[in-house]
């Protein structure tokens, strides 16, 4: 069955994964800007990272079929430097007119820190100003429930940013529904031991429904799995759902909110 | 709860159990292992095992959104920013209060 994986880090992944990835059926992939692992030490740093996202990886996403888009940002764990951080946004819009970029992100929070924040509001204004589409990324464990409701609020104190093309990541049971109910698209990510396993994401959606939902492997330098979106269409599959909702969840839906974007679009 | 999960209970026991019996046991090892490893006589619990201890609670509960109340057991309650992630990247998993 085909799929988009909307949340991958290919900067980290082997061709082989690419190769693998097509094979399970993806035909997409949209990658967010986001921490390689240490801190960078100059926004210079960042232009060649924004360049590889919009240069290189396209490139050898399109050797196995694959297309690829991304999205431009600085991330959450290295917004605590508010210098570094404002000369990084500084190259933000040149970025947002490359035919691959698709939007702001992934910005969020890390440690709900006032600087973390107050660069993630600055970001929110950059797209709403150059009416971008934004990808979240929420904190991870003990912190994510603090830091989906600030990042809602901040997101909303804006004022100009429509819910409709906000995509809020790495939901679990305890955020889905708050995310949803205020209007924002949710995403599940499939990770082997901090987040979601794809029989739990199945569980979220039969509890929460298949509405403004996505599932995505967020496959990265760490544990991560770049096929965990085809395990999660199998595991659906084994437990009896239609192929409507499956192809929904894995396609349909990141169609519908990728699709707010005039680049975005699946050839063939 | 409603029925959205199309198997029946019989079917979803009979594809799950052996999986989840086994992790079951990971996490009675897991304590036991603690129990015997070397504490201070005055050493406070870890604020990790309070928060698993308590969230091993919930799973006995017959109320359902047990995965979501687990959750919420790890979570950090409170509402304002910090004032300063300097030096923080990554997550304990519980909340240290
Ligand atoms: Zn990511």
């Amino acid at each position: 069955m085909k799929y988009i994986d909307p949340h991958i880090h290919m900067i980290s992944r082997t061709t082989d994964d690419y190769q693998r990835m097509a094979q399970a059926g993806c035909v997409a992939v949209t990658e967010p800007a986001f921490w390689a692992g240490f801190d960078r030490s100059s926004a210079k740093g960042f232009f060649d990272y924004f360049r590889h996202l919009t240069e290189q990886e396209p490139r050898r996403a399109a050797d196995y079929g694959i297309q690829h888009f991304c999205w431009i940002c600085i991330n959450a764990k290295e917004s605590e430097d508010v210098g570094l951080s404002r000369e990084v946004i500084q190259l933000i819009p040149e970025f947002l007119d490359k035919p691959n970029v698709l939007g702001v992100g992934e910005i969020g929070l890390n440690k709900n820190s006032r600087n973390e924040l107050a660069i993630f509001e600055e970001q929110v204004a950059v797209a709403a100003e150059y009416g971008q589409l934004i990808l979240v990324h929420t904190p991870h464990l003990e912190d994510k429930l603090k830091g989906t409701r600030l990042i809602m609020d901040a997101v909303e104190r804006n004022g100009k940013i429509d819910p409709g093309r906000v995509l809020i990541d790495h939901v679990e049971e305890h955020t889905i529904k708050l995310v949803l109910d205020r209007g924002f698209w949710a995403g599940m990510t499939l990770y082997p031991e901090t987040k979601c396993t794809p029989q739990r994401a199945a569980d979220i959606i039969e509890t929460y429904g298949s509405e403004r939902i996505w599932i995505n492997s967020a496959g990265d330098w760490g544990p991560s799995d770049p096929l965990a979106v085809p395990k999660c269409q199998i595991e659906m599959k084994r437990r009896g759902h239609a192929d409507a909702t499956i192809s929904k969840i894995s396609f349909d839906n990141p169609m519908t909110f990728l699709g707010q974007c005039a680049k975005f679009r699946i050839d063939g | 709860m409603s029925s959205t999960c199309p198997m029946s209970c019989k079917q979803t026991i009979d594809a799950y159990f052996m999986e989840h019996r086994a992790k079951l046991l990971d996490i009675a090892a897991f304590l036991d292992r603690i129990d015997r490893s070397a504490a201070e006589a005055s050493e406070p619990e870890d604020f990790r095992m309070a928060a698993f201890r308590e969230a091993l609670g919930v799973l006995s509960e017959s109320e359902p959104h047990r995965a979501k109340r687990v959750l919420e057991v790890f979570s950090d309650p409170s509402n304002n920013p910090i004032e300063s992630a300097a030096g923080m990247k990554g997550a304990y998993g519980a909340c240290a209060g």
